[in-house]
């Protein structure tokens, strides 16, 4: 054993960061020793991916210090990084997938040839292709385009492309998130091979079982300050799960209304495009507040867009008052009284160039119409009516949804599904990115929805949000439903438990 | 409503700075011209119109110009079939091109720029090989149907030469007053209908729109007939006014200035916003333009130059307005904070 200084290869002292209005991290240390496999754990929003993108030289710090190889050192870019030979491996993958492999792992560091044309050295570039191929143990032409790869080949890819800056850490954000069980094990493989030639790996992962598996040692994170360490022999599910939670839930409000037995709204034996080995079963009872919990990444957003017939399901029964549906399009879902608030408002939940009044009018148009010509004094009231009602701040109907606040823009969205009078509200992450006042206002009208027996699903990957507002937890892991919770049994270690792969 | 006042100044403007340097340019004889080439290409520019405001592009105007008619000329005066059973087919043949179009595009999902080149290629080569290159035209019979091409109105109530000659002067050609009926129709259909509303949206955000439950598909397929169905109705008329269709070259180009009219008129290449007042103004403009530069005397091969940079040089200050309004919003909103 070699004294403890010199197998310290970083440190990071004091970390702390503000995005504006939170502070996603909080005076974070992190140590990393020579050929360690280092796991980051921590729910979502916990600030892992922050940290790592500080020490990447994507964000930079607002307090605290780097010190690499006993020496401090700036990161404040991605080429710093690369010099630093800190590489990174995001979730995303970052290959041009038009090109083949050797030509991704040397893109904007293409070796050039010494006369004066200074063109490429296409020879170059495939022999230490091909040499960096073997270290980590990958059998593919340099020549093969990219895009013919599998997703894991290509993460494959990735790898090599950081062991081509002769990386000492490589940083893993969430790598095996899209790949399968058997690729999932030969990246395992190729980490503990580089982890014996010394490199430093430092691994984010919602999955405990296979942190289980690889790291070293496991540090989580809790609301962007370090909440623990464990040891290798310490790293068992309970044990980072017990360290990822212990916050205070606090109830958003008291719920007044009563949830009968009675369902209304059954999915039975439902499979996804996306995830064509999971069945789908539940059910959504009258007055009830169901919650689909999970991490980033699931499948949960999938399940609400195949319900609502975005992506058609391979099979599977869609109930509604005991009716079978025929859903194969939006117009369809629209038609039976299911509604959508997406996601992503500004790329699917609306048209933010247009006015608010275009905007909430823009699903019941069919009912504002003679001789499909728009009523357009019946579009106004109905439009100043839902501004009332959800008390929307703006100046004028006609103002653009694009000059609203976040708040106000997600209030646009839910005006636009209940000035149809749903039965089905279908809302993938409806408080993301608003303030919490905001945030509030549109528990409350969740609340009110479900009070009127609107059958209501809620995707959440807030924890606070879960707890707070559900009258019954499904848990996703993986593309299925990993675990139901009442709401008497709900608490935070019980979801992430069941949301990272627990029984 | 700001943006079309914008560019009827712009129209204006040319029209004053062309009048002063030869007041020929405002004398009745040729206004009169103007009209009528402003009425031919407009049809062709509000029907352009709808496919960018989805996002796309149709190239095959020109090719439907020459092949429609070519084709119209040669069922009445060469196989002698009524003139209702004429428009019907070429109408109707129209329509189908564009609901082909449609279909290639949203359902095939191949790009609108391919498939429209496409339909440019095999419409020109069909209509060479259709009328064996063989010049068409309609003789000196068909008066009455010429008269929607090269009529006048309100001269035409009077007989021949006994109108007041202020009226005779100022008549307005008929194929402008046609532009202008459709044009409100399709204004009409674009402001106040709901399918108008579901375009304008998609062509916005097309994801928004299908999460709203519009059948997005189905309004780009309404676009791309609406497109090709007012170039069908068009390439009657530029062969009535011409009276002459030689299929290898009618029409060609014409998409061209098509899509030059939409630009200059305020319609975005992005899809979503434009509107149908503005297409026509901007089609004047291109008029104006390529009838100034005849009589202003500047070189007639410098012609597509100049109409080039003029188009550039205005859509260049248009985005640079855009700029910087956007930074001023900015600033306000940073203000606010």
């Amino acid at each position: 054993m070699q004294d403890k200084q010199a197998r310290r290869l970083l440190e990071m002292r004091g970390i702390t960061k503000y995005f504006p209005g939170v502070r996603a991290l909080n005076n974070v240390d992190l140590e990393l020793n020579r050929g360690e496999i280092l796991a980051i754990i921590g729910e979502n929003g916990a600030g892992k991916s922050t940290l790592v993108k500080i020490l990447g030289g994507i964000y930079y710090p607002d307090t605290g210090k780097i010190i690499l190889d006993e020496k401090e050192v700036i990161v404040d870019s991605v080429q710093t990084a690369t010099n630093l030979r800190i590489a990174f491996v995001h979730q995303e993958l970052n290959l041009s997938d038009n090109l083949d492999v050797g030509a991704n792992i040397f893109l904007c560091r293409e070796p050039r040839k010494k006369n004066i044309f200074r063109l490429i050295d296409q020879k170059k570039i495939y022999e230490d292709t091909k040499k960096i191929l073997k270290r980590i143990n990958m059998h593919c032409s340099p020549y093969i385009l990219v895009r013919e790869l599998t997703i894991g080949s290509q993460q494959m890819v990735e790898i090599a492309k950081s062991l081509s800056i002769n990386a000492q850490i490589l940083i893993m954000d969430e790598p095996t998130s899209s790949l399968s069980r058997y690729e999932t094990e030969q990246l395992f493989k190729v980490l503990k091979e580089l982890r014996s030639q010394g490199v430093s790996i430092i691994y984010i992962s919602h999955r405990l079982g296979e942190v289980k598996e690889v790291a070293d040692r496991v540090m989580v994170l809790r609301d962007g300050a370090v909440s623990g360490h464990l040891s290798q022999e310490e790293i068992s599910h309970d044990n980072m799960v017990r360290l990822m939670v212990g916050r205070d839930i606090e109830k958003f409000y008291r719920r007044k209304h009563v949830v009968t037995e009675k369902p209304v709204f059954e999915v039975k034996d439902f499979i996804v495009p996306s995830k064509p080995n999971r069945r789908i079963n539940f059910s959504i009872y009258t007055g009830e507040i169901l919650v689909l919990a999970g991490l980033v990444g699931a499948g949960r957003t999938e399940i609400a867009h195949a319900l609502f017939g975005i992506d058609k399901p391979l099979s599977g029964e869609i109930l509604l008052n005991g009716k079978l549906l025929k859903i194969n399009s939006p117009q369809d879902a629209i038609r039976e009284g299911i509604g959508l608030v997406p996601e992503d408002r500004y790329l699917n939940g609306l048209i933010i160039e247009m006015a608010v009044e275009e905007n909430i009018t823009l699903v019941g148009l069919n009912h504002y119409q003679k001789m499909k010509m728009i009523q357009f004094k019946m579009a106004r009231s109905i439009a100043h009516e839902m501004v009332t009602k959800l008390d929307i701040r703006l100046r004028n109907i006609y103002q653009v949804v694009e000059s609203l606040s976040g708040g106000n823009q997600q209030k646009v969205v839910l005006a636009k599904w209940l000035s149809l009078k749903p039965k089905v509200m279908l809302l993938d992450e409806p408080t993301r990115g608003i303030d919490v006042v905001a945030k509030e206002e549109i528990y409350r009208l969740i609340e009110r929805l479900a009070s009127q027996g609107v059958a209501t699903l809620v995707i959440s990957s807030e924890m606070q949000e879960v707890l707070g507002i559900a009258d019954r937890i499904l848990v996703v892991y993986d593309g299925e439903i990993n675990g139901e919770l009442r709401k008497e049994q709900a608490n935070e270690e019980a979801v992430i438990n069941l949301a990272t792969g627990g029984k | 409503m700001k943006k079309v006042a914008g560019i009827a100044i712009i129209l204006i403007a040319v029209i004053i700075i062309t009048t002063l340097i030869d007041i020929n340019f405002i004398r009745p004889y040729n206004m009169k011209n103007i009209l009528r080439w402003t009425g031919l290409f407009g049809l062709l520019s509000v029907g352009e119109c709808f496919v960018i405001l989805t996002g796309g592009i149709d190239l095959s105007l020109g090719s439907i110009v020459g092949l429609i008619g070519a084709l119209s000329a040669h069922f009445l005066k060469v196989q002698r079939m009524s003139i209702p059973l004429t428009l019907f087919l070429c109408i109707g043949l129209a329509l189908i091109m564009g609901l082909l179009h449609g279909v290639l595009v949203t359902k095939v999902k191949i790009p609108p720029f391919v498939v429209t080149l496409c339909g440019l290629f095999i419409y020109r080569g069909m209509a060479r090989f259709t009328m064996k290159d063989i010049t068409q035209g309609y003789g000196n019979e068909f008066e009455g149907l010429k008269f929607l091409a090269n009529g006048r109105i309100p001269s035409a109530f009077w007989s021949s030469g006994s109108a007041p000659k202020i009226i005779a002067d100022w008549s307005i050609p008929m194929p402008f007053v046609i532009l202008v009926i459709v044009g409100i129709v399709l204004a009409i259909f674009l402001n106040r209908s709901i399918y108008g509303r579901y375009i304008l949206a998609l062509g916005r955000n097309e994801r928004a729109a299908r999460f709203s439950g519009i059948n997005t598909d189905k309004m780009t397929i309404i676009a791309y007939i609406i497109s090709t169905s007012c170039a069908g109705l068009a390439a009657i008329l530029f062969s009535l006014d011409l009276n002459t269709v030689q299929p290898s070259t009618a029409g060609s180009m014409y998409e061209l200035y098509a899509i030059a009219g939409c630009v200059v008129g305020g319609t975005s290449l992005r899809g979503g916003e434009g509107g149908i007042l503005g297409v026509i103004i901007g089609t004047a403009i291109v008029r104006v333009l390529y009838n100034s530069i005849n009589i202003i005397g500047i070189a007639t091969q410098l012609e597509y130059t100049v109409i080039g940079l003029v188009i550039l040089v205005g859509v260049s200050i248009d985005e640079v307005l855009r700029l910087i309004a956007a930074k001023r919003s900015l600033k306000e909103m940073q203000k606010e904070k």
